[in-house]
């Protein structure tokens, strides 16, 4: 059953006012964490509750939190990330543009935790219109007295700034953030020094996606040890999952962690099955990075339990045979899909994506995406599958950043799933009927 | 090229901006600050305009240049005054985006890159826009057009060409039913 602690009210009309907002109970956790708890206990509760990054990683919350340095007389910064890219990954738009204020006070409960007494939310410049809507939100918080000097009468100080980027998917990545934030090109910093030690302007700074900072909300307000009955095992709460693709009802859907897979493709309450009545052929079911697995795989894992939508059953049999979780970016494919095609666009994405600091990624990136378009056109030969192999090998985990394991996985996955159809490709160039020059279309974010 | 200046109100905004950020990090605004640039001068970032906003910030002009460079949204050359963006990406290409692009390059007599004859449109295909659930879209200014069809984008581009309005990332949105 859907359980829902951060969408609970997201259908109310004029729940992006702040008076309606109110009225549902919103900014309890702000009162009750100011008013009843110390910053230290905000921190407890947190961990209590199991929560980890919902932008990808998986990292546990509280533990990222533990680990900011507290220098005497150093700025302390919170910083949310809101830059999401990941290709099939939409529910921080939904949750900021339905629910703004969920954000603001999440900000300022996880604020006041890490002891920031400034914070800014860095979102992705495409979504300039939702900048708006979260300035909007952020005026009526300093108009009600939850912004601003001396919060609630308790001393304590907060401004909270939404700051927009430009349109690049790497601003995702934590490091590279904090550049753009201080108005620099998004390059991945090398880590150590984590920003926990050294972030924003050398100072010491939390970065935490939106859906994240959401949840602090209902585990200031229902408390850590209520919050971890959620869920199964260690994947704790809920998930929003961004489900796209050949479905019936696309959208974005507050999953309590463990709800079966198929019951979340077929089931009415999610994703209703597949489109046109076709067969399920694959998923991709934490956004472009991770891998993609067959429908075999993605109902069951390889021992035949039935596989559930958490962080431990999605990864039950590595990569070998199972997936992750992921940005929970649900990107269902049908029976006529073609893997290869949908390859090679992931490979376009990461090539005009990569930063270009590092060269297994700056280079490796757009061999990959050469190959597969002329695997593609019917001019592959079989080594080029095996070269494929031996390219994504070679960017994977030799990167400053992520971002060269996000472009290896896919490749990686795809012909390990499904080998015989890049085979097919290349043995039988005529039943490609399709044979458009897609490079024509590399050229476009030139413009 | 000495009279670039922003109007008044934009330099009042972009003040704002340098504020949010610590004494001595006012650079920090600088991605902003090219923004409301972009939307002022003609939807795109000549050098003239890059030096301009160096000079408000006391940052060297390279210091703009190279930022300019790497993010997608901005242009550096002239553009029409609608930029037509179609997501290319994951469930938008799965569902249809190439039909959408194909459509608008023969209804605009342009290839992706291209601005038409009249300066009114430029085509661009873009990388994931965050908006899979509702695929295919496209993005034109501050505006989500989603869940497109061809006829949809008929429509769409029609009443463009007839307001013959620019259309920027900072203009205030259209109002959305959600």
């Amino acid at each position: 059953m859907g359980k829902n602690l951060l969408l609970e009210h997201d259908h109310v009309p004029g729940i992006q006012s702040y008076e309606v907002y109110r009225k549902h109970g919103g900014y309890a956790a702000v009162e009750k964490a100011l008013k009843q708890l110390s910053p230290e206990a905000v921190v407890e509760e947190v961990k209590k509750s199991g929560l980890r990054g919902r932008g990808g990683a998986g990292f546990p919350t509280g533990m990222k939190w533990s680990f900011l340095a507290k220098p005497e007389g150093v700025a302390r910064y919170l910083v949310c990330n809101a830059d999401e890219s990941e290709p099939g990954t939409f529910k921080d738009r939904y949750l900021m543009e339905r629910i703004p204020h969920l954000l603001v006070e999440g900000m300022i409960a996880s604020s006041f935790a890490l002891g920031a007494k400034s914070a800014y939310i860095y979102i992705r410049g495409e979504y300039f219109y939702v900048s708006r809507i979260l300035e909007n939100a952020i005026d009526e918080a300093y108009a009600n007295g939850w912004l601003g000097k001396n919060i609630l009468g308790t001393g304590y100080d907060l401004d909270l700034y939404v700051q927009v980027g430009a349109g690049a998917y790497i601003c995702g990545e934590e490091t590279a953030l904090l550049e753009s934030l201080e108005g620099k090109r998004g390059n991945p910093r090398i880590k150590p020094p984590f920003p926990a030690i050294a972030g924003l302007y050398g100072c010491p700074t939390v970065v935490n996606n939106v859906e994240t900072i959401a949840a602090v909300v209902p585990i200031v307000n229902m408390g850590g040890d209520e919050y971890a009955k959620i869920g199964i095992g260690k994947s704790t709460g809920t998930k929003l999952i961004s489900a796209s693709g050949h479905i019936n009802k696309p959208g974005v859907y507050e999953i309590e962690l463990g709800v079966p897979v198929e019951e979340f493709i077929y089931s009415d309450e999610y994703c209703g099955g597949i489109k046109n009545g076709k067969q399920l052929k694959a998923v991709v079911a934490g956004g472009s990075s991770v891998p993609i697995l067959p429908a075999h795989l993605i109902l069951k894992t390889a021992n035949g339990e039935p596989r559930l939508m958490s962080y431990e059953s999605l990864a039950d049999g590595g990569f070998a045979t199972g997936t992750m979780l992921g940005s929970g970016g649900f990107i269902v494919m049908d029976e006529d899909t073609s893997i290869v095609k949908n390859l090679w666009n992931f490979s376009r994405f990461y090539h005009h994506e990569s930063c270009g600091q590092c060269s297994p990624c700056r280079e490796g990136t757009g061999w990959m995406e050469k190959i597969l378009h002329r695997i593609l056109h019917g001019h592959g030969k079989l080594s080029d599958i095996d070269l494929l192999w031996d390219i994504q090998g070679k960017i994977e985990g030799k990167t400053i950043c992520p971002l060269g394991d996000a472009a290896a996985w896919p490749v990686a996955a795809a012909i390990r799933h499904f080998r015989s159809e890049f085979e097919e490709y290349v043995k039988h160039p005529e039943k490609i009927k399709d044979v458009q020059h897609y490079y024509r279309l590399n050229s476009l974010s030139e413009a | 090229m000495n009279n670039i200046r922003f109007s008044d109100e934009s330099l009042a905004l972009v003040q704002k901006m340098i504020r949010r950020y610590p004494e001595g990090r006012q650079k920090s605004a600088l991605i902003p600050i090219l923004h409301i640039a972009q939307a002022e001068f003609d939807g795109w970032l000549s050098p003239a305009v890059m030096d301009y906003v160096a000079s408000l910030l006391n940052i060297q002009p390279v210091e703009v240049y190279e930022v300019a460079s790497f993010y997608s949204m901005f242009n550096l050359k002239p553009v029409g005054k609608c930029v037509i963006e179609v997501c290319r990406t994951s469930s938008c290409w799965l569902l249809g985006a190439e039909d959408v692009i194909r459509h608008l390059e023969k209804k605009l007599n342009v290839t992706v890159g291209g601005t038409t004859n009249d300066g009114m449109f430029t085509l661009k295909s873009v990388e994931c826009l965050g908006s899979c659930g509702t695929a295919p879209m496209m993005q034109v200014g501050a505006d989500y057009y989603e869940n497109l069809t061809l006829d949809k984008v008929d429509t769409l581009v029609e009443g463009f060409k007839s307001s013959g309005k620019r259309k920027s990332y900072t203009d205030k949105p259209e109002p959305r039913t959600i």
